[in-house]
């Protein structure tokens, strides 16, 4: 099977999902990135719309990484425009990461120090001083149930609490775009469960948008929106009922089998 | 987990994000970048021992056995004989740089590579602003080096003038920004890690030993006229030069035009070449491989 029968296979925008994303909070239009001859992402294009949780769904070696290391701005934009808000994250880079906060799929976060220091650090490359980011970060330890590990090092917190520290982190400087790559990877169930609720929680709280690459359907839900990734092509974007109502599925399991398993034939980029 | 959201906790707004930073953010930016570089290096101990061992060895050791061997004539800027363990001292301080400077710019490749640096390059500010700070946080490292190294050779005598110890501040400073920002360049050309020990091999121990930090040029010349020229060209005999001058409160001018001039090259150089894509990780496709 070709990309021309792959894109056959892609299932319709919904409409009542792109008439709400009229202002996206990140829309990435037509982005395209090779490694060399190896085609990583082909024009990708979805929108992510205000206080939704959005979930990048893709096997291993779908483009997720690389398609979060060009809307952080690690990698330049080869083809293509994203947007955050209005910012333009190639032309107005500075403007668009202050907006935006970050959970990478690796560790970040720096052993040696202490989780107070790494959020100190981290809110100074923010321009946030000590004075203002230690009561912050306080709080914010607070609510991810880590107040009593404040001057602990790293090194001493576990797999769950390491990535509880990373999203507190992400969240110091008030961001109104969260978005995370594979962060419960690793994890136990519990430590996953707590992960997800708590950044569900976030978006009722902040009103923030959230975008949540993962390549484990049970943390789909029903009332998310979906960017199926396959292959660094988009195959599948909208509402998850809208998705798995196009593809003909019951599930958003099998709407997912359906829609990859097509495109096993195409050559990887791995 | 709590869910109860403070005030001060709600989103940035757009105007706030247009904002451009003021000067104080800058300069907490890069005090949070220096300190941070600081703190990682007084936790590791063992890099600390052996950033001072390494000085040490040469300056008790290499010196004393080559002390009757290597005669020393009076040259700028010294007033009269001197031992050879405080005509090697200044090449020393510029070693512990040399070493720094290379560390440092493996620590950026072991970052780039597994995603630490990542912190950094996200932050909103200006790439080349987080370059540069990360560059002076090194050098900021070098100087606890040199001063530690400093203090433990006053113990056997050897040392400048006591006003030295502040007039060299300034060209420890520069000769810390040219040789971190080489390393930062070599850093960013380099593919992978496993390029690195061929850079101590071929950049390192080439820029020490063709240099004056061992003895002066005029033997060097007698010896052989090309060995000289190599010498006189090569940065880090410069870099020796304007710290030797500045332990006696002095200022060599041509080495402090060269050093400045290289300093100045090997930033832009470093700023244009680094590209987070670059390296092990990327080439292999990273984000495909990694999901």
């Amino acid at each position: 099977m070709g990309r021309n029968d792959h894109e056959a296979m892609r299932c319709e925008l919904d409409p009542s999902i792109s008439q709400s994303m009229t202002t996206p909070m990140l829309s990435v239009e037509a982005v395209s990135h090779s490694y060399g001859t190896r085609r990583a992402l082909d024009n990708v294009t979805f929108a992510v719309a205000p206080a939704t949780f959005a979930v990048l769904l893709g096997l291993n070696g779908a483009g997720k990484s690389t398609l979060y290391s060009l809307i952080t701005r690690l990698y330049g934009t080869q083809q293509g425009r994203i947007r955050i808000l209005d910012f333009d994250v190639a032309r107005a880079s500075g403007e668009a990461l202050r907006t935006l906060g970050v959970v990478f799929q690796s560790r970040t976060l720096d052993l040696d120090l202490t989780v107070m220091q790494n959020l100190i650090y981290d809110a100074a490359l923010h321009g946030i001083g000590k004075r203002e980011a230690s009561p912050l970060a306080e709080e914010m330890l607070a609510r991810i149930a880590l107040h009593d590990r404040v001057h602990d090092k790293v090194r001493s917190l576990s797999g769950g609490q390491m990535r509880r520290v990373e999203i507190a982190r992400a969240l110091l400087h008030r961001p109104r775009l969260l978005v995370l790559d594979e962060p419960t990877v690793g994890l136990d169930i519990k430590s996953r469960a707590d992960i997800l609720q708590y950044v569900r929680q976030l978006i009722v709280e902040r009103s923030i948008s959230v975008l949540w690459a993962t390549h484990l359907i049970d943390e789909v839900d029903e009332t998310d929106h979906i960017v199926v990734l396959h292959h660094g092509q988009v195959l599948a974007q909208g509402l998850v009922s809208s998705v798995v109502h196009e593809c003909g599925a019951k599930t958003v399991g099998d709407a997912f089998m359906r829609l990859t398993s097509s495109g096993d034939s195409i050559g990887g980029a791995e | 987990m709590n869910t109860a959201v403070s005030e001060r906790h709600k989103v940035i707004s757009v105007g706030e994000a247009k904002r451009r930073f003021s000067l104080r953010q800058f300069a907490v930016c890069l005090q949070g970048i220096v300190w941070r570089e600081s703190l990682r290096f007084l936790h590791q101990r063992e890099r600390f021992i052996s950033a001072l061992v390494r000085p040490l060895v040469w300056l008790f050791i290499f010196a004393a056995g080559f002390r009757q061997v290597l005669g020393v004539s009076i040259i700028p800027p010294y007033q009269t004989y001197i031992l050879y363990a405080e005509y090697i001292t200044p090449g020393l301080i510029a070693m512990i740089q040399l070493f720094n400077g290379m560390q440092s710019s493996l620590s950026m490749v072991y970052d780039r590579e597994m995603g630490n640096m990542r912190t950094l390059l996200v932050s909103p500010f200006p790439r080349w602003y987080l370059l540069c700070a990360k560059l002076l946080a090194g050098t900021a490292v070098s100087l606890l080096q040199v001063y530690a190294f400093l203090l433990i050779a006053r113990f056997w005598d050897i040392g400048p003038p006591p006003l030295g110890y502040l007039f060299v501040l300034p060209a420890l400073v520069l000769s810390g920004l040219m040789l971190g920002a080489l390393g930062m360049l070599i850093s960013s050309v380099i593919k992978q890690l496993e390029n690195f020990a061929g850079v101590m091999n071929f950049v390192i121990f080439p820029m020490f030993f063709a240099s004056s930090a061992l003895y002066p040029l005029w033997q060097v010349r007698e010896g052989s006229p090309f060995l000289y020229y190599v010498c006189k060209f090569n940065p880090f005999t410069h870099a020796v030069e304007l710290i030797r001058f500045a332990l006696y409160a002095e200022v060599n001018w041509v080495s402090l035009a060269v050093t400045s001039g290289c300093t100045a090259l090997f930033i832009l150089g470093a700023i244009l070449a680094y590209d987070p894509s670059r390296g092990f990780l990327a080439r292999r496709g990273e984000g495909v491989g990694a999901g």
